[in-house]
């Protein structure tokens, strides 16, 4: 098959802690046969500045936590056909999460002038505005598959993968649970 | 083991999915089900404690009747035609589930009981892939005051497991319920701190019955902790054979 006409993959991560992505190349060898599968035209694992268009698959991970991540979501979302939920973080908002119940300004408070900082100050430039509270993908675009784990297995991420690839809906509970 | 007593209790006969079942006249429907390999799921209910209806997941529907059932607490009767299973049905379990979910801080990955839960089981069970609801994030508290164990309220589902074991089983009545709705929670004696409760016997018995981490061991670690029940039927069964 030429590159043209390989379905077009993508991964991008939020607020995660990179852990769903190390169990995706835990996949190993499969991962070789993905890559003749796919076309991979965006991720962490690439070297591609910004989202392209035409995207037939595309794994999130990690909650919703800032402004940015909802720009990126939005746009994500109007070039992808199957956007995946990859991970607790991206499903429930997970450990990110913690923080809701607490209110973002006495967390900020906690962590930057409470601490022992040498200069405390709550950093306000060039980094992304929070939301008051972290939600999971599902809160701000629609997704269509959702991969409960922390992280998904290897296993898992290769299944479901494997069968949408295949044309089918794969049975993800039947896989994995939540704090999997 | 104690004889099984002859007994000539009634018999009722009747339906669950269409297959015919039948059961002593005293018995639930989820005993009945349960008799006959007949899956329905439950949370609060637990064999040798007494039944209260606080979860709503076992329901189910009996032919004739627009009415929902609790089947942990409705008894059988002659010539019902009960289902378990209806698309009604699955789609209300799944909403309670998420219900559940949305409604205290539940984060798996780092809870003491991963793995070893009844909540995280279940929702795998019914397909729980997400919560459509949005996660009502309360602040609650922690209590480690006692020596030996503690409670999270953020995961404490209200099914009252901890509540009907301290009262029929330990008889110490330490725990109960405190508020209404969705302000309710567990309390230990007058809501002092467990640790200063004067009618704990530091037994064990709430912590193991508990279906979640809400009730732990303290110095277990995240997914460390698994519930040991086997005292309840032993219990149960030794306190019936007195009896008899
Ligand atoms: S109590 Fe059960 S469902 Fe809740 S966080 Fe812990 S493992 Fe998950
Ligand atoms: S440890 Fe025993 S006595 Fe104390 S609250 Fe739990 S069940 Fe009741
Ligand atoms: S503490 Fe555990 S047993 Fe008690 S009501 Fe909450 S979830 Fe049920
Ligand atoms: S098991 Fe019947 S209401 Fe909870």
């Amino acid at each position: 098959m030429s590159e043209r006409n390989k379905p077009r993959f993508a991964t991008l991560w939020l607020d995660g802690c990179s852990g769903c992505h190390m169990s995706f190349l835990d996949m190993d060898e499969w991962l070789l046969d993905l890559a003749g599968q796919v076309e991979v035209v965006y991720s962490p694992l690439v070297d591609t500045k910004a989202f392209p268009e035409n995207v037939d698959i595309t794994l999130i991970e990690g909650g919703v936590a800032s402004h940015e991540d909802i720009e990126k979501l939005l746009k994500i979302r109007a070039r992808t056909k199957t956007l995946i939920a990859f991970g607790d973080c991206a499903v429930t908002a997970n450990v990110p999460a913690m923080r809701n119940p607490f209110g973002l300004e006495a967390v900020m408070k906690q962590v930057y002038l409470d601490s022992d900082a040498i200069q405390p100050q709550v950093p306000n430039l060039i980094v992304p505005q929070l939301l008051d509270r972290v939600v999971p993908v599902h809160r701000i675009v629609k997704v269509d598959v959702y991969i409960p784990g922390c992280p998904p297995s290897a296993r898992t991420i290769k299944a479901v993968v494997g069968e949408l690839l295949a044309g089918r809906q794969p049975d993800v509970m039947a896989l994995t649970r939540f704090g999997a | 083991m104690s004889p099984v007593p002859i007994t000539t209790e009634p018999v009722k006969t009747f339906k669950i999915n269409g297959q015919d079942v039948s059961a002593r006249e005293t018995e639930s429907i989820l005993q009945a089900a349960r008799a006959h390999n007949i899956d329905i799921p439950t949370l609060c209910h637990l064999e040798g404690l007494s039944s209260t209806g606080a979860c709503r997941l076992c329901m189910v529907e009996i032919k004739g009747s627009n009415k929902l059932f609790p089947a942990c607490v409705t008894r059988v009767q002659e010539g019902i035609e009960v289902m378990t299973h209806s698309e009604r049905l699955v789609k209300y379990r799944r909403m309670l589930m998420e219900l559940i979910f949305s409604e205290r801080n539940h984060v798996c990955a780092v809870c003491v009981v991963n793995g070893h839960c009844e909540l995280q089981s279940t929702a795998q069970k019914l397909g729980m892939d997400h919560v459509r609801y949005p996660y009502l994030n309360p602040q609650l508290e922690v209590d480690a005051s006692h020596e030996r164990y503690a409670v999270d309220h953020n995961r404490c589902i209200l099914c009252t497991r901890c509540v009907r074991v301290c009262d029929e089983i330990e008889t110490a009545h330490t725990w109960d319920v405190m508020g209404r709705g969705i302000g309710s929670k567990v309390i230990t004696d007058f809501n002092q701190p467990w640790g200063e409760s004067e009618t704990c016997t530091r037994c064990g018995k709430c912590v193991n019955v508990c279906p979640t981490g809400a009730l732990f061991e303290k110095g277990k670690s995240v997914a460390e902790m698994a519930k040991q029940r086997q005292f309840l039927p032993y219990l149960v069964s030794r306190r019936e054979a007195m009896i008899e």
